[in-house]
């Protein structure tokens, strides 16, 4: 937002105090993420930025914390509970995550087309249900599910966590496929049809790459729910289901580890490629159908 | 050019009903296509003519009727609602690669290329290998003056070369009809010239087509015989020059002069 060559002096003044404003929301909101990165290569081993790191001193920076998060506990200078935990952690949260990201996003689609079908009765209700998860308090879900899924013996199971984490995935999925299949012209469909396509065929030949872009940014949206997901994991999770989420939480009550920042780090980082990989997708797409930035 | 009834017709649709809700789109329609004959039909907004097409391939369901395409005739059946509804699925979807449809608004994939929307339904439908159906694509382009627009997705080709795509992957399928669902009407009028054109080169091929228009030169000047709709019933019919040089129905003629002026 350039300022125009004919802007009064209190149009500039506004202008600059804008522009301070908008600098300060965008530091308040990065902040706390980078202020982790430096700590997460200190090698002390409180949570601390030592002023040798200022004066760039080698020996005040050290690797100790991401090679205990993998599992290496050989570091003398390690003094804090060292075990696999991370690993397993890091291994359960992508497992749970992605199957409940295929669950969701596979029922989120079925839910979606049958949703947007005029023809369906009670879609109002049936979607408020269905995004419930979205908008009841997620303890009062988790406790729900902890009485609920007890009857059925899914405690402690992965089966639970994954079904659990399904639901909480779901809701993002029907929404954001909804909201593509409004846009999406069912003409397309038909004239698949009119070249003796079947229903089927048609449905991943021509709709789902045209809904793809939704179907992708849902996934997304399940993925990242599940993987930074704790209450429920606290509730329905035995001791088996280490999740990183969870090995964060436990890490940070019991002992106060610079692992913790490592992991921070690697997840940070971790979220800046999914979200440049997703968003690079979606350019692609928009360019290949001619939709032009604006 | 009408032929006796001993041979056999391309297309043939009988008293065909067709209702939406409490309006009556179609009340009993007749329609018999020969092979190579040129059909449009013409009418105002509203009188039946695009839903008669899409009933004939069945993208709309026909509430009686029956459709016969080169002798074989759709059968159907009611479901448990009442509701009249095909009796068997594959028989429509192998009889619909036989009537190619071209729509008013082209409905082009947007997410492939005008060659991949030409080869998809060859590989998908027809299951030509992939060089057979890129070959036979690419040739069909040719035909519709598109061979240099291949490569291009379809928001980046004008409306007329879209209409022209959507042809060639109609054409490409060799259906035994071609439905013409008013393919000029989306088209800036400086665009229609291309698409007539190349209507007018598949009519002169022999090939059997069912036209929707309002362009009335085309229905002159191309086809042989013409079906005025009024009101989901048919006003009239005949040879194109009778129909305009000595229109006998009222309607007709009013129908000539508000399109004309």
């Amino acid at each position: 937002m350039a300022l125009p060559a004919y802007a009064t002096p209190a149009q500039r003044l506004w202008h600059y105090i804008y522009l301070v404003i908008c600098a300060f929301v965008l530091f308040f909101l990065v902040m706390p993420l980078v202020a982790v990165i430096p700590i997460s290569f200190s090698a002390s081993p409180f949570l601390q930025f030592t002023p040798e790191m200022l004066r760039f001193d080698p020996e005040a920076f050290s690797l100790r914390w991401y090679r205990m998060m993998m599992g290496d506990c050989s570091d003398p200078g390690i003094t804090t509970v060292c075990s696999d935990n991370w690993k397993i952690g890091a291994k359960n949260s992508l497992f749970i995550g992605v199957i409940a990201t295929a669950l969701a996003t596979t029922l989120g689609i079925f839910a979606a087309l049958g949703l947007s079908r005029p023809i369906m009765p009670f879609r109002k209700l049936i979607m408020a249900i269905m995004i419930s998860p979205l908008i009841v308090p997620l303890i009062i879900t988790a406790s729900g599910m902890f009485f609920f899924f007890a009857k059925f013996n899914l405690v402690s199971t992965y089966t639970g966590l994954i079904l659990a984490h399904t639901i909480l995935g779901l809701p993002f999925v029907v929404i954001t496929v909804t909201a593509t299949l409004v846009g999406f012209d069912a003409s397309l469909t038909k004239a698949a049809a009119s070249l003796g396509g079947g229903p089927v065929r048609n449905f991943f030949k021509v709709q789902m790459p045209l809904i793809l872009p939704g179907v992708i940014s849902g996934a997304l949206f399940a993925f990242i729910t599940s993987f930074d997901e704790v209450v429920i994991v606290l509730f329905i999770g035995g001791p088996d289901q280490i999740t990183l989420p969870r090995q964060m939480w436990s890490g940070i009550r019991q002992e106060i580890s610079p692992t913790i920042l490592s992991v921070a780090t690697i997840l940070v980082i971790l979220s800046i490629c999914l979200l440049t990989t997703v968003e690079l997708l979606r350019r692609r797409s928009e360019r290949l159908r001619g939709i032009r930035p604006t | 050019m009408t032929q006796t009834s001993e041979a056999v017709l391309a297309l043939k649709v009988e008293n065909m009903h067709k209702r939406f809700g409490n309006l009556e789109v179609l009340k009993g329609v007749h329609l018999d296509a020969a092979v190579g004959d040129v059909i449009s039909l013409l009418g105002a907004s509203g009188s039946g003519k695009s839903t008669l097409l899409r009933c004939i391939n069945l993208l709309e369901t026909p509430d009686s009727g029956t459709v016969t395409v080169h002798g074989e005739t759709i059968d159907m059946t009611t479901d448990k609602s009442g509701q009249p509804v095909p009796q068997d699925m594959s028989q429509v979807i192998r009889l619909r690669s036989r009537l190619g449809m071209v729509f008013q608004s082209f409905n082009l994939w947007q997410h492939m290329t005008v060659l991949e929307n030409v080869s998809e339904a060859l590989v998908q439908v027809l299951r030509m290998s992939k060089a057979d159906a890129l070959d036979r694509a690419r040739a069909t382009l040719d035909k519709v003056g598109m061979h240099d627009r291949q490569d291009y997705y379809p928001a980046h080709i004008s409306g007329g070369q879209q209409q022209r795509a959507a042809i060639a992957r109609a054409l490409a399928m060799e259906p035994e009809v071609m439905l013409f669902d008013e393919p000029t009407s989306a088209l800036d009028p400086e665009l229609v010239g291309e698409v007539l054109k190349v209507m007018r080169a598949l009519a002169d091929e022999g090939r059997t087509m069912i036209v929707v228009t309002h362009e009335i030169g085309f229905a002159r000047d191309v086809s042989n015989k013409v079906i005025f709709l009024h009101e989901g019933a048919i006003e009239s019919e005949g040879a194109p020059a009778e129909m305009f040089s000595n229109p006998e129905s009222a309607r007709f003629r009013q129908f000539l002069s508000n399109a004309l002026h």
